[in-house]
């Protein structure tokens, strides 16, 4: 069962990329993009996961005590940061196009702007 | 791309893509498994070098600090963003909606909320670099709190709680305090964002030399961009809620 976190990434990224293509909102869209990107924060915490290792926070543990890795913490919170404004830059464009076309569905604004 | 060709392209190509994506995660090292040489490196150097306790925040606000001043600015010019993109098809508001809750319990519980939810933003991002926290999460939640107000009180507390310019204002504090804490170091001849002052007390709050600055510059500023886009998206809920009367 060792590598059952990284299938969960994988399925968690074609899963978001299967929503991604044959969505019909741009909301929901924005939602599965969002599936998408968080299979890398699995990627990455299962990479920093040790056997038998507590947080790399050394209160009320001893200075040499067995951590998961710290660096790629620090990593996926660059990550989710960099996901929430992915996610509100998409929004806004939807709320802005809704404004103009009067609809959030990527195909029908295709046929508009044709 | 019509919408069956799109999905015919996916169904083509996502198996081969889904192949490879499994065999490279199958080449991973073993879960648990993995040696960390530069992980274990930190979480060795960090309570030592720096006096931090939580070793993540050391390595975001120290070790790898230039790496979160280019995260803030992309939070930074995402919030100038979705501001110029809203504001462009907005009018100037004239006058504000009256848009309050009408339901008591959800109320009072909710503006209850409010200071806890506040006090636990301050308290992550206070105790960021010693127990669990940081000034990013610290940051979020803070914002969050604010967004309460609105959500179970009333729009116009919501506002009045935060003004524009000093959000605004706090956004320009926390992105330029990072990098002023950064000059800091080079002028005084190291490296930039080098830590500066000496490590302190180990797990106090006075631990961490630079790193409860770059933790506080990025609480305020990850604080300001949220309720900025909050506030950007209410405008424009604000502004159907108008029309619609």
């Amino acid at each position: 069962m060792s590598y059952l976190p990284f299938a969960v990434a994988g399925w968690l990224f074609f899963v978001g990329l299967y929503g991604v293509v044959t969505s019909r909102n741009y909301i929901h869209l924005t939602v599965c993009l969002t599936v998408m990107q968080s299979s890398t924060y699995v990627v990455l915490l299962a990479i920093g996961y040790r056997d038998k290792a507590t947080a790399p926070i050394f209160v009320g543990i001893s200075r040499t005590a067995r951590t998961v890795d710290p660096v790629v913490q620090a990593l996926t919170l660059t990550d989710i940061v960099v996901s929430v404004v992915v996610a509100a830059l998409l929004l806004s464009l939807t709320m802005d196009m809704f404004g103009r076309a009067k609809t959030v569905d990527p195909d029908e604004v295709r046929e508009l702007s044709s | 791309m019509s919408r069956r060709s799109r999905i015919g392209l996916f169904a083509a190509t996502a198996p081969i893509f889904a192949a490879l994506v499994f065999w490279g995660l199958a080449g991973l090292p073993d879960f648990g498994h993995y040696n960390h040489p530069y992980g274990k490196l930190l979480s060795r150097a960090a309570p030592v070098d720096r006096h931090t306790s939580n070793v993540v925040s050391a390595t975001t606000f120290d070790y790898r600090g230039f790496d979160t001043l280019g995260e803030e600015f992309i939070l930074f010019a995402s919030a100038m963003g979705v501001a110029l993109l809203l504001r462009d098809v907005r009018d100037v508001e004239s006058r504000r909606p009256y848009d309050r809750v009408e339901d008591d319990a959800v109320q009072l519980l909710g503006i209850l909320m409010v200071p806890v939810t506040v006090l636990l933003g301050l308290w992550l991002a206070a105790y960021g670099y010693i127990t669990p926290g940081g000034g990013f999460q610290g940051g979020v939640v803070l914002a969050g709190g604010l967004v309460l107000l609105w959500a179970a009180g009333r729009y116009r507390a919501y506002r009045a709680a935060s003004p524009i310019p000093l959000v605004e204002l706090a956004e320009g504090v926390g992105a330029g305090g990072y990098v002023v804490v950064g000059l800091a170091a080079l002028v005084s001849g190291a490296p930039f964002l080098q830590n500066l002052f000496g490590p302190g007390h180990f797990g106090t709050l006075l631990s961490g030399g630079s790193i409860p600055f770059l933790n506080w510059a990025a609480a305020i500023e990850v604080a300001a961009a949220n309720v900025l886009l909050y506030n950007e998206v209410f405008e424009e809920y604000a502004l159907s809620l108008r029309s619609r009367r």
